[in-house]
């Protein structure tokens, strides 16, 4: 596969079309924008978590990390990979726990600085796996954290315990 | 246009003229189209750094050895050779670390004049609340977020020339906002965006009549290194710009103020080797250009630029302003019959300094710049430091190709078949064709 097609692959450019998610959520438990100023891609991440007050619920099931994601929505502009792992991402969390979708923001994150080395594990990451070529340029790796990092805001936030 | 020979520039072939520069030496390297943002340099340059270094490497200003004495002879006169480049004197040439450093001296010295940091000598640079700065939408970063730190220390308001939808501003637009109020006007002579090429003497013109209290500072970065220039004969205050877009190196840049002005202004940056009497408690500064020169000059930069600058004098600054315009020119005619592809700034047929921007439908311009450098062609994607003009063209980013004495037609022609290649390979070559239908 040719460096453009492997970054570009046809999944890649059919979820930056599809955009799944892109959409306004009402009243989320957690919302946090996120800005590239290099390239200006923007994206602004909201969520809802199974329990409006998340950071309330330390049961003895473990404590905040394990509400889950019950909607997760963005609106935002920018490149095709931007867009595409926004959408990619949408799919991938619905329905995880707070901890399990922290996991996997991690293994994405590790996938994308591996600068192209390894084999992405497809069993965790599933359909991100598209972003492995992403890697190998290193100009491209914010575009493709944009959504994830403003995920992972939001977590922090709905999940902080109340003062 | 037709008339010049892409081939050559000035008395050379620009094949030949290639032949200084190593990073060409390798023939399949891609086209290098980002010259606006840093300019390769050619053999002579670095070779010049290299030979200060490795033979006349000495503190200069600082002792008395011959050694010193033959390395401050060597900065000077670098000093010299950029004036006269310029159209200044020896003295108004002030070496800062680059162009924005040069912008915010200016801005720092009036806030401190505001302030009240310095004599009588310097109540010209005394701005008051209600008193105005004039920009425009198009301005660089660099020469207007300095002008809006200006404004917030000193009350002053911050006004915007604004621009047309190919990002264009006019002479009328500027008079609008010019008052008795006006003490700042700030604008770049060529757009580092649109290519436009501001009438520099014009809005000299237009500033003394409407807004006799106002300096005028001049954003050089992209008109020095491509044309001819002559601060005293354009009559503008102060200019700035920077050595490692005119084939010098980085870590150099230049303030040019007239010489009454820059002995006037406040160092915004103090310390050794810019003052006459220094007590406990009170330092009195040199005249320009030592006052401004705090600290340890990048002495073998400033060498080098001197050394940039005998070679494009070599080649002669309207040769090289004719070259470069020619291929900007011959891109903009051919982008015409693009469908999907918008030429920012000056359409065809307008002149326009050596550089073009587009904006692609439906393609996010990191997607194309993407494309474009897997096709062989570097150019710069982004908002280029100007996002009050992206903001006014109703894009975030653009897509840039610029030239500079070593670009050739063949690059540009691959620029432009790139582009004509992008649609298709993100899937949206159709939908336009559907629309147009």
């Amino acid at each position: 596969m040719s460096g453009l097609e492997g970054l570009y692959q046809q999944i890649i450019l059919d979820q930056s079309k599809r955009r799944n998610g892109d959409r306004l959520l009402e009243d989320p438990d957690a919302e946090h924008h996120e800005y590239n100023p290099t390239c200006g891609d923007e994206i602004t991440v909201r969520v809802k978590l199974s329990s409006a007050d998340a950071a309330d619920s330390t049961d003895d099931r473990g404590g905040p990390g394990t509400a889950r994601i019950a909607e997760l929505a963005w609106q935002g502009d920018g490149c095709s990979i931007s867009m595409a792992s926004a959408s990619t991402l949408t799919e991938l969390v619905a329905g995880r726990t707070v901890d399990e979708a922290r996991e996997l923001i991690e293994a994405f994150r590790a996938m994308l600085r591996s600068q192209g080395a390894g084999e992405p594990d497809e069993e965790v990451l599933g359909d991100a796996i598209a972003f492995h070529g992403v890697s190998k340029y290193v100009m491209r790796v914010k575009c493709a954290m944009l959504a994830w990092v403003a995920l992972e805001a939001c977590l922090a936030q709905a999940t902080r315990p109340a003062r | 246009m037709s008339t010049t020979d892409l081939d050559r520039i000035g008395a050379r072939a620009v094949s030949d003229l290639r032949g200084d520069f190593p990073a060409f030496a390798d023939r399949s390297a891609p086209a290098y189209l980002d010259s606006a943002a840093t300019a390769q340099r050619p053999r002579q340059v670095l070779d010049a750094e290299r030979d200060y270094l490795e033979r006349h490497l000495a503190p200069v200003h600082r002792g008395a050895s011959a050694a010193v004495g033959r390395s401050t002879t060597l900065f000077e006169d670098a000093r010299a050779t950029v004036a006269r480049f310029v159209g200044a004197g020896d003295r108004e040439v002030v070496w800062t670390e680059n162009a924005t450093d040069a912008l915010n001296i200016v801005a720092l010295g009036l806030a401190d004049a505001s302030a009240g940091l310095a004599g009588p000598e310097a109540s010209r640079f005394v701005l008051e609340a209600g008193d105005e700065i004039v920009v425009t939408e198009a301005e660089h970063h660099a020469n207007l977020i300095p002008w809006q730190r200006l404004a917030a220390r000193t009350g002053a308001r911050l006004r915007g020339v604004r621009v047309d939808e190919h990002g264009l501003w006019s002479l009328d637009g500027l008079a609008a906002e010019l008052s008795e109020r006006t003490r700042v006007v700030a604008f770049a002579e060529v757009s580092n965006v649109t290519g436009f090429i501001a009438p520099v003497a014009d809005v000299v013109a237009l500033v003394r009549e409407r807004a006799p209290r106002a300096l005028v500072v001049l954003d050089a970065c992209q008109s020095v290194p491509h044309r001819p220039t002559d601060f005293a004969a354009l009559g503008v205050d102060f200019a700035a710009f920077s050595g490692h877009k005119m084939l010098g190196p980085n870590g150099i840049g230049v303030l040019y103020g007239r010489a009454e002005l820059l002995d006037a202004l406040p160092p915004a940056r103090t310390g050794g080797s810019t003052i006459t009497r220094v007590t406990l408690d009170h330092a009195e500064f040199l005249p320009a250009p030592h006052r401004f020169e705090a600290g340890t000059q990048p002495v073998s930069q400033a060498v080098a630029l001197a050394e940039a600058v005998r070679y494009l004098e070599a080649i002669g600054m309207e040769a090289v302003a004719a070259h470069e315009q020619a291929l900007a020119a011959r891109v903009v005619d051919r982008l015409a019959s693009l469908p999907g592809v918008r030429v920012v700034g000056p359409q065809a047929g307008a002149p326009r300094a050596g550089l073009v921007a587009v904006g692609v439908e439906g393609v996010h311009a990191h997607d194309v710049g993407q494309f474009l450098d897997e096709a062989g062609v570097v150019v710069r994607v982004g908002h280029h430091c100007a996002q009050p003009l992206h903001r006014a063209l109703g894009v975030t980013a653009t897509t840039r190709a610029s030239a500079h004495v070593y670009t050739t037609a063949d690059e540009m022609d691959r620029f432009v078949d790139a582009l004509g290649e992008v649609r298709r390979f993100f899937g949206v070559a159709d939908q336009a064709a559907a629309v147009i239908a």
